[in-house]
C-alpha cells in the first residue's frame, strides 16, 4: 500500500471513530464487546423430506426450468434422451463427473469433452451443453447451489454453454435458505471456493418488468432429481416448449 | 454516463418525450446543490408516457412482492434480524472493515480505501491502466454510478461497457437511470425497439416482443464478454469474517463479468460489510423477495479472494466512503446506511410512482434517496428532497431492514429549517426571516393571546370577502399563498366563529363549566 493509500485508510477509520464516538454512550454500550443481536427466524422446519423434495421440484419448474425425476439407474438414459431432445452435439463435463452418467451418450453420437480446467473460453463456447452435479438444493426457493466441489468443475463451465444439465441427488435437498448457508459457510471460509446460487435459467425483467428467460447465462436449465432405485418415480416430464 | 459501448455506434438521439438530459444524476461534488425537487417533479408529471409506464411497472411489482412475502411465516423476524445485523455492524464499522481487509488479503485479494469519488476513480483507473486494457465490462453498480466512474474511465481512454440490459438501454439512449433496480423502467418496449434499431441492431427490423429485444442484447454483448480481460462490479454484501463478496443478479451478465476476465475490481460502499457468512441466511431471503418479488433471484455469485484455476486471478476491493461517514455521524439519520438497495420503497411510494426517478436528480431516487442523498451531500445541497414525501409511511412498512424513512425525513426537515434559520437569524427582524419563518412567527404571536386570536378572526372574516365564493376560497393571491390553492380550495371562514356561537347560546350564561 502506498503512503497515499495509508492516509486514505487512516482518515476513513478516523472519521468512523469520530462519528461513532460523537454520540452518547447509548448504542456503543449496548453492543459492547460486539455481542451479536439475538435472532428468531426459522433455521429449519419440521416437514418430512418427501415434502421438501416435492416443493423443490415444483419451485424449480416455476422458474421455467425443466425438472425431471429419475431413478439412479435411469439417469444415463435420461441424460441421453435430454441431449437428443435438445439436439445437443457436444457437451462439456467436469473431469471428475461419474463416467457412468455418460454411458448412453456415445450411442447417440454426442461428443463428450472433459474439462480439467484447461479449455479456453472459446472452446467452452463451442460446446452446446454442460452436465454437472451440484452441492445442494434449496426447497424453499427452488435453488441449486454449485460450490466447485465434486462433479461441478470451475464456474465458467456451467456458465458459457447454452444448456445446463444439473444432477441432484434427493438427499442433497435442504428445506430452507439458512440450512444451505450453514452448509456452505466452511466452503467460503476454509476452502475459499466460489459459490453460485442458481434459480432457474438466466432471466431479465428490465423491459416493462416482463420476465424473459435466457439472457447471458444458460437459456435452458434442466434439473435431474435422482431418487433411489427402489422408489417409484412419480413424474418424468419435460417442462419446456 | 453516455459512452456508447461500441465506437461505431452513432450517438443516439434521445426521444424528446423523456427530456432528462439537464438533470444531473451522479451526486455532485460536495458543496454543490441539486436542482429543486418540485421543479423537476412538475416537469416529469407532464410526461404522460412516463406516468403510464411507471404506473404499470410499480403496480406489477408491488403485487409480486406482496405474494412472495406472504409465503414466509417468519418475515417479520427476518426483517428484525436484518435491521439488527446492520445496526450492529454500523456501530462497529471500523472493526468490521479492518476484519474484512484482513480476510480479503488472506484470500489473495488487494484492498484499497477511497475517501471520495475522485479518489475511487483514480484508484480504479490506475488499476485498469496497469493491466493494459482499454475496455472493461461492468456489472450494474449504483456505487460506480454515484462516483461517475464511467466518465472517469472514458477520460482516461478506457471504454466501459454496461452489461445489465437496462443499463445498456440507458447507456445507448445516453440517459440516466430512473430506478435503482430497473434503471430503464421509464421506457416502454416500443421505445426500446426504436432505440435498438438505431444503435445495436442497425438495419434490422425488430418486433417489440421483450424476448426478441433481449436476444438482441445477448447477441450484442456475447463477444464482448468472451474477450474482455477486466471487469468492474459493485457488491451487495461483503463478509468480514471470510472476505467473501456477494453479487445478486438475474441475467448472468454478473456471472460473466465475475468469472471470465483475468482481473476483477469491486467498488463497494463501506456500509455493505456484514459480519458473518451466516448473515447471508437473512439477506438472501430479504433481498430477492423485496426487490424483484421472486423467491430467489436467478443468480447469486459469492467469491472469496482469488481461487486458483477458477475465475479472475487478480482481485481488487475498493472501499468507498464518499460521505458515508458523514451519514454515520447522525444517530437518527444513520439508519439510511442499513439499506440493501432492494427498491421496495420506490415501488410502493405514491410520490415516486407519479414523478419517476429523474425528479430526485440523484442516483438514489425515491424514499431512500430522499433520506440518503441529503445526508451524503449535506442538507443544504438537497434541501427539497426531505419534503418529497407525503409521510404516508408505506416505505417503512415494506423496508426489509426496517429503515424508518418517515422518521428520518422529519429529522432532515428539521435540519433544513434550522439551516435556514441559521442563515437568517432566529432572532432577526421579521423582514430578515424567510416567508415561512415570518408567517410562523406571526401565527405564534396571534395564537399566544385569546384576544389577538379573536381579533384576527374578525379581521379575516371581513378581509376574505373579495376572495370567497360561497363556502370556499378557490384561489389565494400572493406568491407563497397561491401555491396552497393551486390544487385545492381553501374553506372560507363561516360568518360566525365557534367562539361567537358558544357565547351566544342562552344556556351558556347559566351553566357552570363542567370541569
Amino acid at each position: 500500500m502506498t503512503d497515499h493509500q495509508d492516509a486514505a485508510r487512516d482518515e476513513i477509520l478516523r472519521r468512523i471513530r469520530v462519528a461513532l464516538h460523537a454520540e452518547q454512550a447509548g448504542i456503543t454500550e449496548q453492543h459492547a464487546g460486539a455481542t451479536f443481536p439475538a435472532q428468531s427466524f426459522r433455521r429449519s422446519d419440521q416437514q418430512p423430506a418427501s415434502v421438501h423434495i416435492a416443493n423443490f421440484i415444483e419451485r424449480v419448474s416455476e422458474y421455467r426450468a425443466t425438472v425431471q425425476e429419475v431413478n439412479q439407474s435411469g439417469l444415463p438414459h435420461a441424460l441421453a434422451a435430454a441431449c437428443q431432445h435438445l439436439r445437443l452435439h457436444r457437451v462439456v463435463v467436469p473431469s471428475d463427473l461419474p463416467s457412468a452418467w455418460l454411458m448412453d451418450l456415445p450411442a447417440i453420437n454426442v461428443e463428450v469433452i472433459a474439462d480439467g480446467g484447461l479449455l479456453t473460453t472459446a472452446e467452452l463456447d463451442a460446446c452446446d451443453g454442460v452436465i454437472t452435479g451440484c452441492a445442494l438444493g434449496i426447497a424453499q426457493t427452488g435453488t441449486i447451489v454449485l460450490d466447485s466441489g465434486l462433479a461441478q468443475g470451475r464456474r465458467a463451465l456451467s456458465l458459457v454453454p447454452d444448456v445446463h444439465f444439473c444432477v441432484i441427488n434427493e438427499g442433497q435437498i435442504v428445506s430452507l435458505v439458512p440450512e444451505a448457508v450453514a452448509a456452505l459457510a466452511p466452503i467460503a471460509q476454509e476452502a475459499r471456493r466460489p459459490i453460485t446460487f442458481i434459480s432457474g435459467p438466466s432471466a431479465t425483467s428490465d423491459i416493462e418488468l416482463n420476465r424473459v428467460e435466457g439472457v447471458h447465462g444458460p437459456r435452458n436449465l434442466v434439473v435431474f432429481v435422482v431418487r433411489p432405485d427402489e422408489q417409484d418415480v412419480i413424474t418424468e416430464y419435460f417442462y419446456d416448449e | 454516463m453516455s459512452t456508447p459501448s461500441r465506437s461505431n455506434i452513432p450517438p443516439a438521439v434521445s426521444p424528446a418525450s423523456t427530456a432528462v438530459e439537464t438533470i444531473p444524476v451522479a451526486l455532485p461534488p460536495h458543496g454543490h446543490a441539486l436542482p429543486p425537487f418540485p421543479v423537476n417533479a412538475r416537469r416529469m408529471l407532464g410526461n404522460t408516457q412516463l406516468r403510464r409506464n411507471l404506473g404499470k411497472a410499480t403496480t406489477t411489482i408491488r403485487a409480486k412482492r406482496a405474494a412472495v412475502v406472504s409465503e414466509l411465516p417468519d418475515w417479520e423476524e427476518l426483517r428484525e434480524a436484518g435491521r439488527a445485523i446492520k445496526e450492529h455492524t454500523l456501530a462497529h464499522l471500523d472493526e468490521y472493515l479492518l476484519q474484512l481487509e484482513r480476510s480479503v488479503q488472506r484470500a489473495g485479494g488487494q484492498v484499497h480505501w477511497a475517501r471520495d469519488a475522485a479518489e475511487a476513480n483514480e484508484i480504479v483507473t490506475g488499476l485498469v491502466k496497469g493491466t493494459g486494457a482499454t475496455r472493461v465490462v461492468k456489472v450494474k453498480s449504483l456505487t460506480t454510478d454515484e462516483i461517475e466512474l464511467n466518465g472517469a474511465l472514458q477520460a482516461a481512454g478506457i471504454e466501459a461497457v454496461e452489461t445489465d440490459l437496462a443499463e445498456l438501454i440507458i447507456q445507448l439512449a445516453q440517459e440516466k437511470s430512473s430506478h435503482i433496480l430497473v434503471p430503464a423502467i421509464h421506457k416502454n418496449r416500443a421505445e426500446i425497439r426504436e432505440l435498438f434499431e438505431r444503435t445495436i441492431a442497425q438495419g434490422q427490423q425488430l418486433s417489440d416482443v421483450p424476448s426478441e429485444l433481449t436476444a438482441v442484447a445477448r447477441a450484442h454483448l456475447r463477444r464482448t464478454f468472451l474477450s474482455s480481460t477486466v471487469a468492474i462490479s459493485g457488491a451487495n454484501f461483503a463478509v468480514a469474517e471470510s472476505g467473501s463478496i456477494g453479487v445478486v443478479e438475474s441475467e448472468g451478465n454478473g456471472r460473466m463479468c465475475l468469472t471470465l476476465p483475468q482481473t476483477l475490481i469491486t467498488v463497494m460502499g463501506i456500509e455493505k460489510v456484514i459480519p458473518r457468512f451466516d448473515d447471508l441466511a437473512v439477506f438472501l431471503q430479504l433481498l430477492p423477495r423485496s426487490s424483484t418479488g421472486e423467491r430467489m433471484n436467478p443468480y447469486t455469485s459469492i467469491w472469496t479472494g482469488v481461487t486458483p484455476g477458477d475465475g479472475p486471478q487478480a482481485f481488487h476491493l475498493v472501499l468507498l466512503d464518499n460521505g458515508r461517514t458523514h451519514v454515520l455521524a447522525d444517530a437518527t439519520g444513520r439508519q439510511a446506511l442499513q439499506c440493501i438497495r432492494c427498491s421496495a420503497c420506490l415501488n410502493i411510494c405514491p410520490v415516486y410512482e407519479r414523478t419517476g426517478g429523474h425528479a430526485y436528480a440523484s442516483v438514489y431516487p425515491g424514499p431512500i434517496g430522499a433520506i440518503l442523498t441529503p445526508q451524503l451531500l449535506g442538507v443544504e445541497q438537497a434541501s427539497t428532497l426531505p419534503f418529497a414525501s407525503s409521510l404516508c409511511g408505506a416505505c417503512y412498512e415494506v423496508c426489509p431492514v426496517k429503515i424508518n424513512i418517515p422518521e428520518v425525513l422529519l429529522h432532515l426537515r428539521g435540519q433544513v429549517v434550522r439551516a435556514k434559520q441559521h442563515h437568517t437569524g432566529v432572532r432577526g427582524t421579521l423582514a430578515q426571516a424567510t416567508p415561512e419563518a415570518a408567517s410562523m412567527r406571526t401565527a405564534a404571536a396571534i395564537l399566544e393571546s385569546p384576544s389577538r386570536y379573536e381579533q384576527a378572526q374578525r379581521l379575516a372574516q371581513i378581509g376574505q370577502w373579495p376572495l370567497a365564493r360561497g363556502k370556499v376560497i378557490p384561489s389565494l393571491p400572493l406568491g407563497i399563498l397561491s401555491g396552497w390553492t393551486a390544487m385545492r380550495d381553501l374553506p372560507a371562514l363561516p360568518s360566525q366563529t365557534f367562539r361567537q356561537w358558544w357565547r351566544s347560546r342562552p344556556e351558556q350564561r347559566q351553566e357552570a363549566p363542567r370541569d
